[in-house]
């Protein structure tokens, strides 16, 4: 039985509250957590050390404006923060942190990390939206029927890593039908076990894996296969790719919010892909025409080379992108057949080196010999 | 004027042992089709998966990744985190639809002419069958 306790509060005001005792009688030194900036609907992530500065944090708002993995990182780039920190993130933001910590970009070591089973995040463009409240509410509506919110992102509507690993504390969400009365926090490690002395609640004896959560991942489950399906269709090939990505401008956003391509100088963005004339002219003369800026299959494929296989599906690139492509999804997609080969789960397991950085003698050995 | 197709194939040979091997069946007058054209590196493993990519982006009918045999790297691991990267653009070509013959790796030593003369001729025939690749066309890319 996983070691658990019940709160009988709303839980995005029982989350509240926690945190802010925390933050109070001292255990943590800070909050990293969402926070209303303004009257307007903008949210923002905000590492919070002051309990007054903590009243707008809203820890369980569904917006992503930043992968946090990303935003953690930033923080302990150099080495552990000094203090202990809770951060409330969703579980593939942890995943993307783990995938940046095994490449030195960061460190896990003085958080409390705290995550939901997750119903997925709203598209970043409904911020601010006029109905941002009741869009919010209806959101809160479907988690607590373990159903797919429309206004979620599309990575997220079929997204199947709902249940957090490596969280100290799992909050569970999904599927409780009294979310505005009570919920239950999960305790998954002797860290999660000694913070969560300081919440209000009573131990209970329960299972995160419920009848609901099982309908929800088949849910999911089905959507991915439609989706998948439909972006980049089998067969098609060059046709279908540049169908796809005909309208990029070459922006770079994508990679620019991706947790994964953490790199200070992207080789994209380096002077190397910039073209000399001269293959210029030779490209116009070969093709008649050229598309600019050129460079655009490359950067998208050659970025997929680099960290596809660690894609943990967040939906940052496709929710950035300001020609709606469906980044995301394609970076999935090919993610997950890249996971399959190299039997690799991002952000699961911190000692497993990521599948670039490493080889076994023993892989593929018809390849090469034929 | 003879309209039959000549592919153009970029071949990455590891500088000690398939250029060499390559060499040799020069020197042992083998016949090597003109299709090929050589980048020597000095190891499978700077063939970076740019290279290979932008080789087919710009038009390359294919793409032959070569080096020395597993165990024989001169740099011990180079030809294994090779065989990664082909295993990966492999997947990414076959998850797209993008026809995956055009990218190509093998193990070729420094001895082995006949082999080198082997699997060039053979690639470029099924390259010919394939006929042209369609990014050498593609205005978009
Ligand atoms: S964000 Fe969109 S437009 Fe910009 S580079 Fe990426 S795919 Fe292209
Ligand atoms: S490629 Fe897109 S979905 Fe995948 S990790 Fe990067 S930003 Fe997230
Ligand atoms: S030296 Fe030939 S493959 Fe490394």
């Amino acid at each position: 039985m996983a070691k658990a306790i019940k709160i009988k509060k709303n839980v995005e005001e029982g989350l509240f509250d926690f945190l802010k005792s925390l933050l109070e009688k001292e255990k943590i030194n800070g909050v990293f957590t969402l926070k209303k900036m303004d009257d307007n609907g903008a949210i923002s992530y905000s590492l919070i050390t002051s309990p007054d500065e903590f009243k707008d944090a809203v820890p369980l708002y569904p917006f992503m404006p930043v992968n946090a993995g990303k935003a953690l990182s930033s923080f302990t780039l150099l080495g552990k923060t000094e203090e202990p920190i809770a951060a409330v993130l969703r579980p593939c933001e942890l995943r993307a942190f783990v995938e940046l910590v095994k490449r030195a970009q960061g460190d896990l070591e003085n958080f409390l990390i705290i995550s939901p089973t997750c119903g997925g995040v709203l598209s970043l463009n409904l911020m601010g939206d006029k109905n941002q409240e009741k869009i919010v509410s209806q959101y809160w509506t479907s988690v607590q029927k373990a159903e797919i919110s429309p206004d979620t992102r599309e990575t997220c509507q079929f997204c199947e890593n709902f249940l957090p690993i490596n969280a100290d504390i799992t909050v569970a969400a999904l599927g409780n039908k009294d979310l505005d009365k009570e919920f239950i926090l999960f305790l998954n490690s002797p860290k999660g076990e000694e913070f969560a002395k300081h919440a209000e609640g009573s131990a209970v004896s329960e299972e995160i894996e419920t009848k609901e959560i099982n309908e929800f991942r088949k849910k999911r489950e089905e959507l991915r296969e439609k989706f998948f399906k439909e972006t980049g269709k089998e067969g098609e090939g060059l046709k279908s790719l540049i169908n796809i990505f005909a309208p990029c401008l070459g922006c770079h956003g994508c990679s620019h919010v991706c947790p994964i391509c953490y790199c200070v100088l992207c080789d994209f963005d380096a002077k190397t892909h910039e073209y000399h004339s001269a293959s210029l002219s030779l490209d116009l003369k070969n093709k008649g025409g050229l598309k600019v800026p050129t460079g655009n299959l490359l950067f998208h494929l050659g970025r997929m080379t680099h960290m596809a296989v660690s894609c943990v599906n967040c939906g940052m690139c496709s929710d950035v992108c300001p020609v709606n492509i469906p980044v995301a999804t394609v970076f999935s997609k090919v993610g997950s057949s890249l996971q399959k080969v190299f039997n690799y789960f991002p952000g699961k397991d911190i000692e497993e080196p990521a599948p670039q950085g490493t080889y076994k003698e023993e892989e593929f050995k018809t390849i090469g010999e034929q | 004027m003879n309209d039959k197709f000549t592919p153009n194939i970029i071949g990455f040979l590891c500088n000690w042992c398939s250029y060499t091997g390559a060499d040799l069946a020069g020197t042992s007058r083998m016949k090597i089709p003109p299709s090929l054209k050589t980048i020597r590196v000095m190891c499978s493993g700077r063939i970076d998966p740019l290279f290979v990519l932008e080789s087919f982006i710009k038009g390359a009918d294919g793409v032959m990744m070569m080096g020395c045999h597993p165990g024989d790297c001169h740099y011990q691991k180079g030809n294994y985190n090779a065989r990664r990267r082909y295993v990966m653009l492999n997947s990414i070509f076959d998850t797209l639809g993008l026809e995956k013959k055009r990218i190509g790796l093998w193990w070729v030593s420094a001895s082995e002419a006949t082999r080198f003369a082997k699997v060039t001729n053979e690639y470029t025939k099924e390259i010919e069958k394939l006929g042209p690749n369609p990014t050498s066309k593609e205005i978009f890319l």
